[in-house]
C-alpha cells in the first residue's frame, strides 16, 4: 500500500440532477485541490447525463453527528407525529405535494 | 477514396488511434479517478472516430462502414497523424500527447463546425465541447506536473520532448486538405498555428516551463508512412477480426 499521509485528500461530491432540484450526495473522490475534485466528480459521477451542477466539499470540513448520541437526537421525535402535514385534506387537482 | 472521403477519413483515424491508445490506460492510471478521466477521454474519441469514419464510408460509397474502416485496413492504410500513435510512456507523455492534439482539435472543429457540409459540421459541433474538456484536463495536469516536484517537473518536461517532433504534422495542408478547401468543407490548418502556439505558450507560462527546442519535424502519417508503434497496436486493436473475420456479438 502506498503511504495514506502522501494520498490525496477525500471530497464529498453533490450533484444536481436537474435545474429546480437540490444538489444530492452521490459519494466521493480523492483529489489534490477544489480543482481537480471537480474534474474527478465530472468524470466519475456525471458520465450517464446524471446532472447539470457539481458541488464538492473536503470530507474533513464535514462534522457529523456521534451516533452514540442518536438516541437523544432523534428518538423523540418518534411519537410527533402532528409534525407531518398529514392532517390537511388535499384537493385532488393539487399535484406534486 | 476521393479527396473528401480521404480528409474524413484522416480526422476518424486520428480519434481512433488516439481513443486505443488511451484505452491501454485502462486500470493502470495513477489513481482510480484518472483511470476514468482518460478512459473518458477514450471513448470521446473512439465516438468521434465511428461519426468521422462512417463519413468517410459514406462518401466513399463501397459500402465499407465505421467498423470495416477501423478494423479490416491494414498499417499503410491508416492516415492518422503520428502524434496520436506515439506510445502513451509515463502519465506525463500521455498528458504531453494530449495537451498537444487537444488544443490542435479545439481549434480544428471550431472551424470545421462552421463549414457548408452539415454532415462535417455537425460532427464537429458535437466533438467541439468533448474536445474543450479534453484540453482543460490536459492542460490542468501539464501545469500541475510542470510546477509539481522536480520529478514530476523531469517527466513532463521529458514527455513534452518526445511528442514535440511530431507537432508540425497536424498543421501541414496537402492535396486533400487544399481539395477540401476548395469544395468548402475543409480548415486551414496552417492559419491554426499561430492561435494554437499561443494557446500553448500561455499553459507552458502557467507550468513555469520552457517550450521545448525547435526539433526536425517528422512526417509523413497521412500518407500511410508510420512509425513502428502503429502496427502493435493494430494487432491488438484488431485481432479478433483478423482471427474471426466478420463475428459479431
Amino acid at each position: 500500500m502506498s503511504d495514506p499521509s502522501k494520498e490525496w485528500p477525500l471530497w464529498e461530491v453533490f450533484v444536481r440532477q436537474r435545474g429546480g432540484l437540490s444538489h444530492r450526495h452521490v459519494g466521493s473522490v480523492h483529489a489534490a485541490d477544489a480543482k481537480m475534485a471537480i474534474e474527478h466528480a465530472r468524470d466519475t459521477y456525471t458520465r450517464r447525463l446524471e446532472g447539470v451542477s457539481l458541488w464538492v466539499v473536503p470530507s474533513a470540513q464535514i462534522t457529523a453527528s456521534d451516533p452514540g448520541d442518536a438516541a437523544a437526537l432523534f428518538d423523540p421525535a418518534e411519537d410527533k407525529v402532528y409534525r407531518h402535514p398529514t392532517f390537511y385534506s388535499i384537493p385532488d387537482h393539487i399535484k406534486h405535494i | 477514396m476521393d479527396a473528401l472521403a480521404t480528409y474524413a477519413l484522416r480526422m476518424g483515424d486520428d480519434s481512433l488511434i488516439l481513443g486505443q491508445r488511451l484505452s491501454e490506460w485502462c486500470g493502470h492510471a495513477p489513481a482510480l479517478e484518472v483511470d476514468l478521466s482518460l478512459a473518458n477521454v477514450a471513448l470521446d474519441q473512439i465516438g468521434q472516430a465511428t461519426h468521422f469514419l462512417g463519413l468517410a464510408g459514406e462518401i466513399e460509397g463501397k459500402g465499407r462502414d465505421a467498423d470495416a474502416l477501423a478494423f479490416r485496413r491494414d498499417v499503410m492504410d491508416f492516415t492518422n497523424c503520428l502524434l496520436v500513435e506515439q506510445p502513451n510512456g509515463d502519465f506525463a507523455q500521455t498528458i504531453a500527447r494530449q495537451f498537444l492534439f487537444s488544443h490542435y482539435q479545439v481549434l480544428l472543429f471550431a472551424e470545421l463546425s462552421a463549414v457548408k457540409d452539415a454532415r462535417f459540421a455537425a460532427i464537429a459541433a458535437k466533438a467541439a465541447k468533448e474536445v474543450t474538456y479534453h484540453a482543460a484536463l490536459a492542460s490542468d495536469w501539464v501545469v500541475r506536473l510542470g510546477d509539481g516536484t522536480d520529478e514530476s517537473r523531469a517527466r513532463m518536461i521529458a514527455g513534452l520532448d518526445w511528442m514535440w517532433r511530431f507537432v508540425d504534422e497536424l498543421f501541414a495542408l496537402d492535396e486533400v486538405d487544399t481539395a477540401a478547401l476548395e469544395a468548402g468543407m475543409g480548415v486551414d490548418k496552417m492559419a491554426l498555428r499561430s492561435a494554437w502556439d499561443h494557446r500553448i505558450d500561455a499553459v507552458l507560462a502557467d507550468a513555469t516551463l520552457e517550450g521545448p527546442a525547435p526539433r526536425r519535424a517528422v512526417l509523413g502519417g497521412r500518407s500511410g508512412r508510420h512509425s513502428e508503434h502503429l502496427g502493435h497496436l493494430l494487432s491488438e486493436m484488431q485481432f479478433l477480426q483478423r482471427a474471426y473475420p466478420g463475428a459479431t456479438w
